[in-house]
């Protein structure tokens, strides 16, 4: 038995789900930042970014050591490699949720607009298709997987409503551009948080099956 | 696909001991198949069915069918033509007390052919085939012991090149040479599957993984798992494969 390879792949995969749960709150609490206008609550998702980024050199830095040492094959090979493609996806949703915070501070100083009513649903969908795929993956559910994959519909319909929200503001008033311009980018970000979702579910899915996108990988 | 050699219901004794056990297994035309599997599994022993060299095993009984391009290997086919089409490199290197030229001549000259035209063309060609002619050339005369591993591995691929065989059997080639050599041999298997079906025994995954087209894992006497090899080190069926090919067996 290989006990210390069998270590480092239980210690890699303790870091990836501290790595998910860090990017799951960031966008939880970004959106309640932006809901309740918490100018600390931005400022605290701004600061903990730092931890995810941190999280990512170190997994990379443990995947790539494994593939080095220990060769993996199978099931092995395919927990490493999914852990090296989720951490770049992961440590982007941790980026644009602190984006969505920046903004968010912007706007606190700056208030004046209405928020579309797609927005709010996005946000929804977005923290549920983040919080599905880590399920998914701390689980390994394969059917959890494939649900955020095909929720990221939902997301894409509700960017095309806020967007469409956005332009009617903008046609009726010109006041207040610069904050219409935040919001339509906060929309965008959580329209790509979702894809970032839709990523992790499709290699959550090839960890569990060997198979991406419904093709055989290697 | 074309199937070069099939193995169909074969069972294999040597006295009581079942050696090998309902073996069914299509082995394609101009490819490399690898068989993995932990010793005494039967792997060496299947691959050495291939051209009967169980025959000369005291106690050795075998049913089933073995073809060669669908004739019958156990049938009425010549042990001398067979080995002919279907030679074979051993774990250590063995090369002949002899010079390197007349190691490589020792086959065509048994099977009749004493031109000596004819027997430097096939010691040239054998000896590029094998990728050993460059480092050589110069010194054909002399003794094949004086060379090193890495060489005297690539000089017994050339002997049985130079018989013209359609399969080549290799019985774990390179676990006696060191990682230069074993990339030499490595990437020579790469070259020569163009022209030969390659069959070969290895307890180096990572060299089964790298070289070979097909795989097929073998547990007490049976194949427990055949198929592509990108598929079956990345994602095996059975879970005895994958718990031996993760190093979780036993």
């Amino acid at each position: 038995m290989r006990t210390k390879f069998e270590g480092e792949l239980r210690a890699m995969h303790e870091e990836l789900i501290r790595m998910a749960s860090l990017a799951e709150t960031a966008i939880s609490s970004t959106v309640q930042a932006l809901k309740n206008m918490d100018e600390t609550l931005a400022h605290g998702v701004m600061e903990n970014d730092d931890q995810i980024d941190e999280l990512e050199k170190n997994i990379e830095r443990r995947c790539l050591r494994l593939l080095l040492q220990q060769q993996p094959v199978a099931t092995d090979l395919r927990n490493v490699s999914t852990a090296l493609k989720m951490i770049t996806d992961l440590e982007r949703i941790g980026d644009q949720a602190a984006d969505i915070a920046e903004v968010t501070l912007f706007l606190c100083k700056n208030p004046g607009f209405s928020m579309p009513e797609g927005m709010s649903e996005m946000a929804v969908a977005a923290i549920k298709m983040v919080r599905g795929a880590i399920d998914a993956f701390v689980e390994g559910d394969l059917d959890k997987a494939h649900l955020v994959i095909d929720y990221d519909n939902v997301v894409d319909r509700a960017f095309l409503r806020t967007r469409d929200e956005l332009i009617q503001q903008v046609q009726k008033s010109a006041g207040n551009a610069e904050q219409i311009m935040d919001l339509l980018m906060i929309a965008k970000y959580l329209e790509r948080i979702g894809d970032h979702a839709v990523n992790t579910a499709e290699w959550v899915v090839f960890s569990l099956t060997g198979e991406h996108k419904d093709a055989r990988v290697i | 696909m074309n199937t070069k050699i099939m193995v169909k219901d074969l069972e294999l004794h040597y006295g009581t001991f079942h050696a090998l056990k309902n073996i069914n297994i299509d082995l394609p035309e101009n490819e490399v198949t690898a068989f993995i599997g932990p010793s005494g599994c039967g792997k060496s022993t299947l691959l050495k069915s291939l051209n009967r060299m169980n025959d000369l095993v005291e106690g050795c009984k075998i049913d089933g069918k073995v073809t060669l391009d669908g004739e019958d290997i156990y049938g009425d086919m010549d042990v001398n033509l067979l080995r002919r089409r279907v030679g074979m490199v051993f774990q250590k290197p063995n090369p002949f007390p002899m010079s390197i030229y007349d190691n490589i001549a020792f086959g065509p000259r048994t099977h009749g052919i004493h031109s000596k035209r004819r027997l430097d063309e096939i010691v040239e060609r054998s000896l590029r085939g094998a990728a050993i002619w460059d480092e050589v050339k110069d010194r054909l005369d002399k003794s094949a012991l004086g060379m090193s591993g890495g060489q005297q591995q690539r000089l017994c691929i050339a002997r049985a090149l130079a018989i013209e065989p359609e399969v080549l059997l290799m019985d774990e080639p390179t676990s006696a040479l060191d990682p230069i050599s074993t990339n030499k041999v490595e990437e020579l298997v790469e070259d020569l599957k163009k022209d030969y079906t390659i069959i070969m025994v290895t307890h180096n995954m990572q060299q089964a993984a790298r070289i070979s087209d097909r795989t097929a894992f073998f547990l007490l006497g049976e194949v427990v798992e055949y198929s592509e090899t990108g598929e079956l080190f990345s994602s095996p069926r059975d879970k005895r494969t994958e718990d031996y090919i993760t190093g979780r067996f036993g």
